[in-house]
């Protein structure tokens, strides 16, 4: 059975659609990266898998419909790291790291287990925020922001982690930092991985599969070689990516 | 790893404090009796076996003890509000009136005040009672109408809703005042808020509800901490969004609604209490909710004891001192929040 299987999805916002009749699945042990340019639906794809937004069709988890999982158990299934983070209040990493372990502590004034501190040390321990733990949020970069939601996101422990254009504006240290994270967390067994990205390479470079999007519709899915060739990249994005990325390549030989 | 929320220790010095910020307030005066006689007279007629007598326990049990627990209690919940309203919607300037129900509430009272409508069996309690049931009204109204414009009771819709609803019902206001004759001075004084006069009975109903709508509110802590960081963070970590909002909404409205009741529109206790305790204890709603009730609490008595003693024998309505206080207060914190950003 697949991790996560998508049956006929498909988002509107009012009389737009933009996502139409999409289905795909994703199994365990995959990094399925959802390409696209802008307005193809991939954000509003991500957003419908984990019930953000309103959608049709049908999203199920291990076989289990997601609309009828309740929110505790569905953030023990899946976890989401967004493209930006605007906290109003300084609170500190500690405060939002340990956010995580939300779903799994008592209902009202619920403390922290013994097993709740383990992963979030090995949270904290794997993203290297150790010496940021007292630091308000408000205080730190945009990649150590942003590590510190993987942080969140890690100690949440979820089996599928969904990344929306997670090293959006982030820079090239921070970028290849989050990605070697992401891919050494999905080493674990039974966990996957979907994320929207724009950077073309990096989708070569870390997923195993791909789902090439355009206006709100799949072009191809499958594994990442077959389906990120240039022949259908061309088709999508209306110019000659690989000879685009050999250009910019070139500037460095 | 730190622990999150207060312990024993906190707890009690909290309460030791309101204890003595209410001892004070209750033995200051126009007639001062001396701190230790107060705490006398309070013990014996709680614990004690003769009732006691007297111009001093005649002064302190039946007119500044009711009084300044009333205004404990309402500070507490204005100020329990007032955080937990910042953190759900993820603005430094809300508090429990952003809603639109202080205004619903406020409607309720004026209309009784104007027409003179009275409770059949509490002829004393037509404001309070009218207040709350507009309150709810007024909850119920704006809940209504944020659903049938956004299923999702997004927060913007909500404040959306609540700013066009208390305009509306502002300018109801003013046209029942232009029409209230002789009632304008006892509406005008009202509105201003004030706690004079408020009874063990008031005490009791606002205990009761901020028993049960506090004690809801405080148990949403880690909750409200994850709106404040965001509320599409909150859905992702497993927090129930709709019913949470729904909760912390209805529970602020109660709330609010019966301290308007009770002591008319006391403006921004709300607002400056969370702002002063989260200098102090940070923004983590598990320390910020319980140290806003105290906090508040001690705030409104020391600024009711500044009403009645600053032009004694002549008394103030307390609204004006919180707002004059309030507003200066709200400034300093902002300047001064700026400055060490920089």
């Amino acid at each position: 059975m697949s991790l996560l299987e998508v049956k006929n999805l498909s988002v509107r916002y009012g009389e737009r659609t933009v996502v139409d009749d999409l289905s795909f699945s994703v199994n365990s042990g995959d990094w399925l990266m959802i390409v696209g340019p802008n307005g193809a639906g991939k954000t509003s794809v991500v957003n419908a898998v984990s019930q953000t937004v309103p959608s049709r069709g049908e999203v199920f988890f291990e076989g289990r419909n997601v609309k009828k999982i309740k929110p505790r158990q569905l953030a023990k299934s899946m976890g989401v790291l967004s493209q930006n983070h605007f906290v109003a209040y300084s609170f500190t990493v500690e405060d939002v790291i340990r956010l995580g372990r939300y779903p799994y502590s008592p209902r009202v004034f619920g403390s922290l287990s013994d097993g709740d501190r383990e992963k979030i040390s090995r949270a904290v321990e794997m993203t290297g925020m150790k010496p940021f733990l007292t630091k308000p949020v408000t205080a730190l970069s945009g990649g150590e922001l942003q590590r510190t939601f993987l942080a969140q996101v890690f100690a949440q422990d979820p089996r599928l982690l969904i990344l929306d254009e997670p090293v959006n504006h982030l820079d090239l240290v921070y970028q290849k930092q989050t990605f070697e994270l992401v891919q050494k967390w999905l080493s674990q067994e039974g966990r996957a991985v979907i994320s929207v990205v724009h950077d073309l390479s990096l989708a070569k470079a870390y997923g195993t599969h791909a789902l090439l999007m355009d206006r709100g519709r799949a072009v191809c899915m499958g594994r990442t070689a077959d389906v990120l060739t240039n022949e259908r990249l061309c088709g999508v994005y209306s110019m000659d990516v690989a000879a685009w990325m050999k250009k910019m390549l070139s500037q460095w030989q | 790893m730190h622990r999150e929320g207060y312990g024993i220790t906190e707890y009690l010095l909290f309460t030791a404090v309101t204890l003595v910020t209410l001892l004070v307030c209750v033995a200051a005066g126009s007639i001062s009796v001396p701190l230790g006689e107060t705490a006398r007279i309070i013990w014996n007629a709680v614990f004690g076996s003769v009732k006691p007598d007297g111009t001093y326990a005649s002064i302190i049990l039946s007119v500044r003890l009711p009084r300044v627990i009333c205004v404990a209690l309402v500070g507490a919940a204005l100020s329990v509000c007032g955080a937990a309203m910042q953190g759900l919607l993820r603005n430094p300037l809300a508090d429990g009136s952003t809603l639109g129900v202080s205004s619903g509430a406020s409607l309720g009272a004026v209309i009784s005040i104007a027409f003179g409508i009275t409770v059949p069996s509490l002829p004393f309690a037509g404001t309070t009672v009218l207040a709350i049931a507009f309150a709810f009204l007024s909850l119920i109204i704006i809940l209504s109408l944020s659903y049938k414009l956004d299923f999702s009771l997004s927060t913007s819709t909500i404040i959306l809703i609540g700013i066009i609803f208390s305009m509306f019902a502002s300018s109801i206001i003013s046209l029942v005042i232009t029409f209230a004759g002789e009632k304008v001075g006892s509406i005008t004084f009202w509105t201003m808020g004030s706690l004079s006069g408020s009874t063990y009975l008031n005490a009791l109903v606002l205990s009761a509800v901020l028993a049960v709508c506090g004690g809801v509110l405080l148990g949403c802590g880690r909750e409200l901490n994850a709106f404040a960081i965001g509320e599409d963070n909150a859905r992702h970590i497993g927090v129930n969004v709709k019913k949470i909002k729904l909760t912390v909404l209805i529970s602020v409205s109660a709330l609010i609604g019966v301290c308007v009741s009770i002591g008319g529109t006391i403006g921004f206790v709300g607002l400056v209490t969370p702002h002063i305790v989260r200098m102090i204890t940070g923004p983590n709603h598990r320390r910020l909710l319980p140290a806003s009730m105290f906090g508040g609490a001690v705030l409104l008595m020391l600024c009711d004891l500044l009403a009645r003693m600053l032009l004694r024998p002549l008394e103030l309505p307390v609204g004006v001192v919180t707002s004059l206080i309030g507003a200066i207060l709200f400034v300093y914190i902002f300047y001064t929040s700026r400055r060490s950003r920089r």
